[in-house]
């Protein structure tokens, strides 16, 4: 019991620490993600032809790299053209523009559910194509696009672990430091675990709340069919 | 001329790098799938005890970042036996893989109808033959597209046991980048190799779906 | 009788992927007038309908609404689109919003009505198509039929000088397609412009005061309904009469009640 005692005050504050980084990434991550992403599906929908290309390369080459390469290209590589981030700023960019491409390709899934006859009816009462599309469409996909959204949400808390590689002290980078200090690295990694469980949980549980806010009743099952 | 060959000796450098990655990628999802396709099993047909070990083992690892799993797995193997990074490495993504792909395999048993286990039992199979023979034939096909979703994630995280000093294309990389300097050009080219070799195994993968897909 | 017609099409083309759908139509709906088009599946009703209210762009021929040329480069599509009222085979109602707020969503947002005078004009509509109890609901939980008098509620909120409707019953159950069908006889008593595509012979003779017989992508044949069900120039017209009715059951008229 003593020496749980002594683990914990040795591990806990900076696990807190760390902690509060993990969050504020995942967030950060998340949030530039949406305003990455939601543009480049609404481009790759609705866009002419060089827009619709732009959109579907930046969500090919971000997808079909691991998250560790444009980390390291993001923070070791673009010095050498002259582009300098500071480590918090390459985590955040790096995250929220690998999260932009994937929430991209949900939420255009998710506008293409919504249907054409949607914008028809739209446009039939007069709507331009903007208000259909603000109006008729968005609302509609952002709901349909709401059960990924959350996976997205869940796993982001994962994904932000991979910046402990450039000294990032999140929770991951503070459980390697105490690994290093203590020596007792299997009891550090499955504190840690512990913790990014917690964190999973309490986000699974945040989502959950929201997907049942927007509930509207029937908007899936009413799309599928079409 | 002196830079063309550097370009190529780069290269050259990396993907005896990539062979690594494509190893454990492959050991990975093997595993994972063998595991994962048993996990699943359990948790569908088993009794309380399976069932539960099951949905907890998937639930606790997927809850926890790979990279996480990973040093656990290694740290936990290497306590017991000695293993090279890249086997301990490839056994710990394997072991992850095997969460999620347990899930995938769940997800497709149970779209299946009940009356199809009826129809086995009620020939006179067993319910392991049943399993064995009618289910889960119709839900690995069943699984294929989700699968293949995991397959390809499977192939980008392989690039995590970077992290146990395995040498796979982003170590090789790194060495490149200590000995010359040239960041950019190293990552880069590291990138570039990932992004084809993403492009392939998808190419593969429509070809899997495509051929074997199967709708009910 | 020197109004303007409502609408006027003139030598109407329209080609997908090669194919000619509409291969040289003309034709005017005059004010207060009810026409049915009636054809075999295919042959460019639908289209011609889209190409009325510019959802679909004509490869060639012009169209007027009143004494504006419509179809000229410069048309501001959508506020025409105010003028002109579609209803859908699919009903294509908005799933995020209730049936009330489906009908006011378009004076709100294009007609720039306030948010109580709309709510007001939109129950007013639902009461004209018998579905004001229902305002709250969320289309999802209505019924083919339901769905769409609140489709044709939405499209009579924005006024329209002609309501078009495409195949309004063809995805309907058959106990409701008499429910959307009496709504209709009623719009047509009420004396609204209506374009109706439509395999309803019994609607069609008993509303219809113009009959337009189309196939291969051209008229064939139009009259009033004494000419074309009994008095036909053409035999094709006749055959495809007779056989549509036969299909759908003699006297279908008497089925539909009357509201």
């Amino acid at each position: 019991m003593d020496q749980l005692a002594i683990f914990l005050q040795r591990t806990v504050p900076d696990l807190i620490q760390g902690a509060i980084i993990t969050i504020r990434l995942t967030l950060v991550a998340l949030t530039v993600g949406v305003l990455v992403g939601l543009p480049t599906a609404l481009a790759r929908v609705y866009g002419g032809r060089w827009l619709r290309r732009l959109s579907m390369i930046y969500t090919e080459i971000w997808r079909g790299t691991p998250l560790l390469v444009q980390l390291f290209v993001a923070y070791y590589g673009l010095p050498e053209l002259g582009i300098t981030f500071p480590r918090m700023a390459a985590a955040f960019i790096t995250l929220g523009l690998n999260s932009g491409a994937y929430q991209a390709e949900y939420f255009r899934g998710a506008i293409q559910a919504v249907g054409s006859g949607q914008m028809s009816a739209a446009r039939a009462i007069g709507m331009s194509r903007w208000q259909a599309i603000r109006y008729i469409i968005l609302p509609q996909a952002l709901r349909l696009a709401l059960p990924a959204w959350s996976n997205e949400v869940v796993a982001m808390v994962k994904y932000t672990s991979v910046v402990f590689l450039i000294a990032v002290p999140d929770l991951m980078g503070k459980a390697k430091i105490l690994a290093g200090r203590y020596f007792n690295p299997i009891e550090v990694y499955l504190t840690v675990a512990l913790v990014y469980i917690v964190l999973v949980t309490i986000a699974t549980l945040i989502m959950r709340l929201v997907e049942r806010h927007f509930r509207t009743p029937g908007l899936e099952l009413e799309v599928a069919r079409h | 001329m002196e830079a063309l060959n550097n370009l190529l000796s780069l290269f050259i450098y990396l993907l005896q790098g990539t062979v690594v990655t494509v190893g454990v990628a492959l050991i990975a999802l093997t595993l994972g799938f063998a595991f994962g396709t048993l996990l699943s099993v359990m948790r569908v047909y088993g009794g309380r005890f399976l069932s539960n070990f099951a949905a907890v083992y998937s639930t606790v690892i997927r809850a926890v970042p790979v990279v996480v799993v990973i040093f656990i797995l290694y740290f936990v193997i290497a306590s017991i036996v000695q293993l090279s990074p890249f086997v301990a490495g490839s056994l710990a993504l394997g072991f992850a893989s095997a969460a999620y792909q347990s899930e995938v395999f769940r997800g497709a048993i149970i779209s299946i109808p009940a009356g199809q286990m009826m129809a086995a039992r009620a020939i006179g199979m067993s319910k392991l033959s049943a399993i064995r023979n009618i289910i889960l034939p119709q839900a690995i096909r069943l699984a294929i597209p989700p699968w293949s979703n995991e397959a390809a994630i499977v192939l980008k995280d392989s690039s995590l046991v970077y992290v146990l000093g395995v040498p796979e294309i982003m170590r090789r990389a790194e060495y490149y980048y200590a000995r010359t300097y040239q960041p950019l050009l190293a990552f880069g080219a590291a990138a570039l190799i990932y992004f084809i070799m993403t492009f392939l195994a998808n190419r593969g993968l429509d070809y899997l779906e495509r051929r074997y897909k199967f709708q009910m | 009788m020197s109004e303007l017609p409502i609408v006027r099409v003139e030598n109407l083309h329209k080609a997908f992927h090669g194919t000619e759908i509409i291969r040289g139509i003309s034709l005017s709906v005059n004010e207060n007038e009810v026409v049915v088009i009636i054809g075999p599946s295919g042959t460019g009703k639908s289209t011609l309908l889209r190409c009325i209210n510019l959802l679909t762009r004509a490869d060639q021929g012009r169209i007027w609404l009143r004494d504006q040329e419509i179809t000229t480069p410069h048309t501001d599509e959508d506020k025409i689109r105010r003028h002109i009222g579609m209803v859908f085979q699919d009903f294509n109602l908005f799933n995020h919003l209730n049936a009330l707020q489906n009908v006011t969503i378009g004076m709100i947002k294009v007609l720039g009505m306030k948010p109580h005078e709309a709510q007001e004009k939109g129950m007013w509509e639902l009461e004209r198509v018998g579905m004001v109890e229902k305002a709250s609901l969320y289309p999802a939980q209505l019924s083919g039929g339901q769905k769409q008098r609140v489709a044709i509620a939405r499209a009579l909120g924005m006024e329209p000088d002609v309501m078009l409707f495409d195949e309004p019953t063809s995805a309907l159950d058959p106990e409701l397609i008499g429910e959307v069908l009496s709504v209709m006889q009623k719009l047509a008593r009420e004396r609204m412009t209506m374009v109706v595509v439509t395999h309803e012979m019994g609607f069609a003779r008993e509303v219809a005061n113009r009959i337009i017989f189309m196939e291969n992508g051209l008229i064939l044949e139009e009259g009033p309904p004494r000419q074309l069900f009994y008095n036909p120039k053409f035999e094709r017209t006749r055959e495809f009469l007779w056989k549509l009715t036969e299909l759908y059951g003699k006297d279908k008229s008497d089925e539909v009640p009357l509201v």
